[in-house]
């Protein structure tokens, strides 16, 4: 099993659940630890229950789990639906003024903290959450230095005395738990390494960044919304454009336009804003515009559970606008993926001028992992494709916009340029551009058209590199997935293998184009597979068996809004290998 | 072999000629808009390849594909974001939108709306003629109480909107209105449009000829008033241009409503774009900003 300590700290929202989070984050990231994080919270901004889960470790963590090694319920809610949790050495530590834990498991120490007593909590209604962040440093064997930084940097915005009055009790909760405690059975390492702790969403801003975007347009949508924050929070210093439209129809076409005019150009939201922005996927396709739009998937339909999570937007993204036009589809596989996916795509969708979806979910959107600063590559490589950006860099003939070629790409010139006018059209054109939906409507020139825009397919197929099979070649099971199944399902084939069962994975981050004959030659050599997925249909085993009439041996499916833990995926692949059932929906066992 | 393009000195009529001849309907009011528009351009001397012309979907939305310039041929309703975009993008190009009133009324009403309060610099001409022609005749949202259309063939019982109070109320910084049968007038205002710095809307009486047989030409002739011949109207007044707004019947006025000027556009509100148009800065961020993202996350 990886080694590993987690955290859970719950409270109502508006309980200052975040801000503890944020500080332990920087706490383990600077001593060189890795992390991943995860916050169950409900739609609402006041009250309800938010509980934030971390695990932290030597090595990657690809997932949070159903266990805790601490918790730090901020109210009585949080302890009494979380306090099973703690396994067997773990601590809950709490206000001893306001929460009656109630009767831990075997091995779990109960750590009341004297909040009253340590602080002036008329003054400070949030005292307990800084005491409790003291004491855990103190319990997991942390020097308090680390901390002073870090909360002078958390509460910089507050004032010297805020900072003075936190670190004072951050230290009196230190200090108390040092002395009435005990301190976890192993102290928590500490590695030459350093990581940066960011969000999906954070990644996958800064990676468009990276990539050049520079137009970003959104409206905000949850789990979507932190690209925006990120964007409307640097977009001065990155030299982004940055724009809330009043929706997300004006959204993606105000993206066109700016793509059209000749920058990389961006939008992100979630399922239900993604349905109104259709119409302008397919304009992006027959004027062959390129943009990129992130979809952060969450429960659905309709407006669904806005703060849950769920891959169940697949079919709507195959699907998104009527009539056939080239696409690319991808979902990053864990938040550092976020980053490096958004440069790779920009290129893709500039080479071949056609719209680029990344197909994203709360999970990794809101969640938060420990990368490597040099992951986060501001550098890539970038090819904006066929463009035509100043006088004199044309061919001297005639332009043609819609010029057919081989590839079925034809050279793109940025407004502005002297002798390159042309109309770029929503309606089906000619070479020229000029509309032949009309009197000039000709099916020759309709299928000349539609041959060339498809013609793109097959450069795109070969433009983006297939999925590799992970883990032993020979195994008892093969486990499928696509985008943020990645961690939980690594870290299930490891558990299966104490439990001597060897698994190996395919990971899918390239939806369109799929290559399929590269699946079915993986698929053909295993013994047995189960594709494992976050909705409740199989999206992605039907989109495998349409294309290339690949039907697995069994499903791991989930669609209550939580993630999976790896565990359920083990148990689901032990009763499956036991013949017991073909369809597993592992139940969730935290309360949140 | 990559060849310069040596441009003309001047921009004639000649040169924005577009490279189909428009396929309205004989007597379409577009025609005039079209004319008004080429000489504007021509009377303003904008190069050709720094207009960019944007429409939505319609009868009048085939506008760009009908002069020579970069042109953009939209979705229904959505030529405002799109044009903004555009303008974001490269805040040296002269950014027409044309449309109808179904267009920009209708289906696109809400991107009017938001598009006139941030004041962002486009010239928004709307041909507007009460009717949806392409779809062969129903009501549109300028249609008079009462008239009968294929879908409202018993007459139709909604209020129309009127599209210069509309403006007005939204902070539209350019509202007016003219007629495409007075070309040399509408010519004025479309000029006036284009130099003006923000959002300008001119609605434009644009009859047609095939579906709307109660506003024709005809019918608009002797009714439409210029404020210009108006000595003591004030156009930099919002009241008396909302009070202007309200006047339909035997007389409708045309022209120049309101003008507010020195108020900042969009684009010159974005500290990013006075480095110069998005589109030819640069895309690259300096490893010692990249730095400072990654840093703060550390």
């Amino acid at each position: 099993m990886r080694q590993s300590f987690s955290i859970g700290i719950g409270g109502a929202a508006g309980q200052g659940v975040a801000s503890p989070g944020d500080i332990f984050a920087k706490v383990f990231t600077r001593r060189g630890l890795h992390l991943n994080a995860y916050n169950a919270y409900q739609s609402v901004i006041r009250g309800g229950h938010t509980f934030l889960t971390m695990r932290v470790g030597e090595s990657a963590i690809g997932a949070v789990d159903g266990h805790l090694d601490l918790l730090i319920p901020l109210n009585q809610d949080t302890a009494d639906r979380h306090l099973r949790l703690l396994q067997a050495g773990g601590a809950c530590l709490y206000n001893a003024d306001t929460i009656h834990p109630g009767t831990p498991g075997e091995g779990v120490a109960l750590c009341p903290l004297p909040v009253s007593t340590l602080a002036d909590i008329s003054r400070n209604k949030i005292a307990q959450n800084t005491l409790a962040i003291g004491a855990a440093l103190s319990m997991m064997g942390i020097g308090f230095q680390s901390l002073e930084s870090i909360l002078a940097a958390q509460f910089r915005s507050k004032g010297s005395a805020v900072i003075e009055e936190n670190v004072k009790l951050a230290r009196a909760g230190y200090d108390y738990a040092s002395q009435n405690f005990k301190p976890f059975a192993a102290p928590m390492p500490l590695t030459e390494k350093r990581y940066a702790a960011l969000s999906g969403n954070t990644a996958m801003a800064m990676g468009a960044a990276a990539a050049g975007v520079k137009f970003y347009c959104a409206y905000p949508m949850s789990p979507a919304t932190g690209v925006l924050h990120w964007m409307a929070q640097h977009g001065r210093e990155a030299e982004i454009m940055v724009r809330q439209v009043e929706d997300e129809i004006g959204v993606i076409n105000m993206a066109i336009g700016a793509a059209h005019a000749g920058v990389r150009s961006m939008c992100a939201t979630s399922g239900g804003g993604f349905a109104l922005m259709s119409e302008g996927l397919g304009l992006s396709a027959q004027a062959e515009i390129p943009v990129v739009v992130i979809d952060c998937q969450r429960a659905g339909p309709s407006t669904g559970v806005p703060t849950k999570t769920e891959q169940g937007d697949l079919w709507q993204m195959l699907g998104a606008a009527f009539g056939d036009y080239p696409r690319v589809i991808a979902a990053p596989l864990d938040i550092a993926d976020c980053f490096t996916l958004m440069p790779e795509i920009f290129n893709v969708t500039d080479r071949f001028q056609c719209p680029g979806i990344v197909l994203c979910d709360l999970l990794l959107s809101e969640g938060r992992l420990s990368v490597d600063p040099a992951v986060l590559d501001f550098a890539p490589r970038v090819d904006r494709g066929e463009l035509i950006t100043s006088n004199g860099s044309g061919d001297g003939e005639p332009y043609k916009r819609y010029k057919i070629t081989p590839s079925g790409v034809s050279p793109r010139v940025i407004p502005g340029v002297p002798g390159h006018t042309h109309v770029v059209s929503s309606d089906e054109h000619d070479e020229d551009g000029v509309l032949i939906s009309d009197v000039y409507t000709n099916h020759a020139k309709r299928r000349a058209m539609m041959e060339k825009r498809m013609r793109k397919v097959e450069g795109i197929a070969a433009a983006v590199a297939p999925p590799q099979m992970l883990g032993p070649e020979d195994a008892d099971v093969t486990l499928v997935g696509w985008g943020s199944t990645y961690g939980v399902i690594q870290e299930a084939c490891e558990l299966l293998r104490e439990q001597r069962i060897t698994a190996n994975h395919l990971p899918i981050r390239w939806l369109v184009p799929l290559h399929g004959d590269v699946i079915l030659g993986l698929l053909g050599k295993a013994r047995h597979t189960i594709i494992v997925e976050n909705n409740f249909s199989g999206q992605f085993a039907r989109y495998l068996r349409s294309e290339t009439s690949y039907v697995a041996n069994g499903h791991i499916r989930k669609y209550d809004g939580e993630p999976f833990f790896p565990e359920h995926i083990v148990a689901a692949v032990k009763e499956q290998l036991a013949g017991r059932t073909k369809l597993s929906v592992p139940a969730h066992e935290v309360m949140v | 072999m990559a060849t310069e393009i040596i441009t003309p000195n001047t921009t004639t009529m000649a040169d924005l000629k577009g490279r189909v001849e428009p396929d309205w309907c004989p007597g379409c009011g577009d025609f005039g808009v079209l004319a008004a528009v080429q000489k504007a351009l021509v009377e303003l001397q904008i190069p050709q390849h720094e207009v960019c012309t944007i429409s939505g979907i319609g009868c009048s939305s085939n506008f760009p594909g009908f002069i020579e310039t970069y042109g953009m041929h939209t979705l229904h309703g959505r030529a405002l974001p799109v044009a903004t975009g555009v303008k974001m993008a490269n805040h040296g190009l002269t950014v027409l939108v044309t449309g109808g009133d179904g267009d920009g009324f209708g289906i696109g009403c809400g991107h009017l709306v938001h598009s006139m309060r941030r004041n962002v610099d486009l010239t928004y001409i709307v041909m507007d003629n009460q009717i949806y022609g392409l779809t062969t005749g129903q009501t549109s949202p300028t249609s008079r109480m009462a008239m009968k259309t294929k879908s409202t063939p018993y007459g139709n019982v909604e209020n129309p909107v009127n599209p210069i109070a509309l403006a007005l109320a939204a902070g539209a910084t350019y509202v007016a209105r003219g007629f495409s049968a007075d070309q040399k007038h509408l010519t004025e205002l479309i000029k006036k449009g284009i130099e003006h710095k923000g959002f300008s809307l001119i609605d434009v009486f644009s009859p047609c000829v095939t579906f709307n047989h109660d506003n024709t030409v005809q019918w608009f002739r002797p009714r439409v008033k210029r404020l210009e011949d108006d000595p003591n109207y004030d156009a930099s007044s919002l009241n008396a241009a909302m009070e202007k707004a309200q006047i339909w019947g035997e007389e409708i006025p045309i022209g120049r409503f309101f003008e507010l000027t020195g108020q900042p556009s969009l684009e010159e509100m974005e500290p990013v774009l006075e480095l110069g148009p998005l589109v030819r800065q640069s895309y690259q961020i300096p490893a010692e900003k990249a730095r400072r993202f990654i840093e703060e996350l550390m």
